[in-house]
């Protein structure tokens, strides 16, 4: 079996004295589309917080590629290519699709700190940012501001911007949240597209969507891991069944 | 070259601009439209911070009055030419920038303005303590520095267009600036910073530059103002003078790009004509500043490119 490209060990976040993840121990393999689940308040969003390094843990340390990014800046991390998307739709609402494509797209070229240049030199990168736009089916919405699109589209363009920087693993926070059944099928569908060469690990409170997606799954509640495996383990573990589904499907 | 970048109605706003600063001193005092122009450059050099990368820095007067000061002590003292008095004012309150926005950007939202306030306080006790400004004197009798070294700007409408030049210059830089690769990633640390960093942007490099940027460029308009009255003073320092730019851009419409010059004439004209009547400048303005949040948030600039959808 190959190494683990992401893998944590005795993660731990404490809040004024309340733990919100602790002493986790994931391991997410090369290739896979891991789901993290779990009840409201089981600590997904903290962890995906200290993995992207947005918050800093109390103990324990993170690996990515057999590196060690535990005392490393968020914006390194996504250098590396761990790259992490966001619970509430994280656009930048008043540039249109393709700017915001391009924002990430423009991340190829280096830091931008000319100033002086025109953003005509943008234009080339333009094409590009098309092509990812009508990947997540948005075409027709190339110049509009992200801020007029609906919450669906929204969380497409925010994954057409991740795909940009082409990273080798995604984070996805909760991508189908508050959507509309055929907005969720469009982004399952997506998800199967951009799976090729990347590792995904995702917050999801869907099941089906986690049935019919996830090669593995790691159950949180509390802060600690209750249950690791593929769909048909994890569901037919009883304490996931009654801490995640409620006593009553037991 | 910098025009590319302009829509029409910008172009058309510009040309404007242009044609009035080059008629107005015909028909205006033009220590009063040159009052106007480094006003208007200080504002469109806050514009750049607060409309582009959502900072809010509350004592921009620091960099201004810091330029005034050095600008006043060098063509006085040192007998440098106007260019280089002006220059010199902005590449020490760009220094200085450096230093105090190293400090601001480490907090965010409110925090950071009450540290750029807090720095500037401190210039300004610096500024009342200090030998080289003066203290409750200021610098006085400042002669009008030759421009280039021979070209004489004793008469009032030869340091006009010196003015005018390094204003539409300003202008033209922030305007580039804005549209820049550069100024792209400031838009997306405006709308998201997260978000930004999450794409592996290091966002606190991004906002000292504008910082940076945004200082020299007040430090200038502060180095042309000295020049042109002959006198640095405390005033430009205070944290009065830190509001009123944040009222300038207010009124004209911040986050726009000529929405800091208009505020700057509105602002500036008040201040003119309503003088006689003393304290009822302070009260005019205080309304103005009550109806403009009330009534067209956006700003004058802001509401009229909303009803024309237009960005101006």
């Amino acid at each position: 079996m190959s190494e683990p490209i992401l893998s944590t060990q005795g993660l731990t976040r404490e809040f004024r004295g309340f733990v919100a993840v602790n002493g986790v121990d994931l391991q997410v393999m090369p290739g896979n589309i891991h789901a993290l689940i779990g009840p409201n308040g089981a600590g997904k969003t903290t962890c995906f917080n200290l993995l992207t390094k947005f918050l800093a843990p109390t103990r324990g340390t993170i690996h990515f590629k057999g590196r060690d990014i535990t005392g490393m800046k968020p914006a390194d991390v996504a250098r590396l290519g761990l790259v992490r998307s966001f619970q509430i739709s994280a656009v930048f609402a008043h540039l249109t699709a393709l700017e915001n494509v391009r924002v990430a797209l423009q991340r190829g070229r280096g830091a931008s700190f000319d100033f002086w240049r025109s953003e005509e030199v943008l234009h080339n990168l333009d094409q590009r940012a098309r092509e990812l736009i009508e990947d997540v089916g948005l075409s027709e919405f190339v110049n509009t501001p992200a801020v007029q699109l609906s919450y669906g589209r929204k969380r497409a363009l925010e994954i057409a911007t991740t795909l940009a920087l082409d990273p080798e693993m995604m984070l996805l926070d909760e991508p189908t949240a508050g959507m509309t059944h055929e907005d969720v099928e469009r982004i399952v569908a997506l998800i199967r597209r951009i799976r090729a060469g990347r590792t995904i690990l995702m917050v999801e409170h869907n099941l089906s969507v986690v049935e019919g997606l996830c090669d593995a799954i790691t159950v949180l509640t509390r802060g600690r891991v209750l249950a690791e495996g593929d769909y048909a383990t994890v569901s037919r573990h009883p304490e996931v069944i009654e801490a995640y589904l409620g006593s009553e499907h037991v | 070259m910098f025009s590319l970048g302009f829509t029409r109605p910008q172009l058309i706003a510009l040309a404007v601009m242009v044609a009035v600063i080059a008629i107005a001193p015909m028909a205006v005092y033009p220590v009063f439209m040159m009052k106007i122009m480094c006003f208007a450059l200080f504002a469109c050099a806050f514009n750049l911070l607060i409309g582009y990368v959502g900072l809010l820095s509350f004592g921009h007067a620091a960099y201004f009055g810091m330029g005034c000061y050095l600008s006043a002590y060098a063509a006085k003292h040192w007998g440098f030419p106007a260019e280089i008095c002006v220059l010199l004012g902005g590449i020490v309150a760009a220094a200085m920038g450096a230093v105090f926005g190293a400090i601001a950007i480490k907090r965010q939202g409110i925090y950071f303005s009450m540290i750029t306030l807090a720095l500037a306080q401190f210039t300004y006790f610096l500024c009342t303590q200090m030998a080289f400004t003066g203290g409750e004197d200021g610098i006085q009798n400042v002669p009008r520095p030759f421009l280039l070294g021979f070209l004489s700007l004793s008469n009032d409408m030869a340091i006009y267009w010196m003015v005018a030049v390094v204003f539409l210059v300003g202008f033209l830089a922030i305007f580039r600036i804005i549209h820049s690769p550069f100024g792209q990633v400031l838009k997306a640390i405006r709308e998201n910073e997260p978000r930004a960093i999450s794409l592996g942007y290091r966002v606190d490099d991004y906002k000292l530059l504008a910082f940076v940027l945004s200082t020299f460029i007040a430090g200038a308009a502060g180095g042309m103002k000295s020049l042109v009255f002959g006198i640095a003073s405390l005033s430009d320092v205070t944290w009065q003078a830190s509001g009123q730019i944040v009222l300038t851009n207010l009124l004209g419409g911040m986050g726009t790009v000529f929405g800091p010059v208009v505020g700057a004439v509105i602002i500036n004209t008040l201040e003119f004509y309503l003088s006689p009547f003393g304290s009822w400048v302070t009260i005019t303005q205080g309304l103005i500043f009550v109806a403009c949040v009330m009534v067209f948030r956006r700003g004058v600039i802001g509401e009229l490119g909303a009803r024309f959808k237009v960005a101006l």
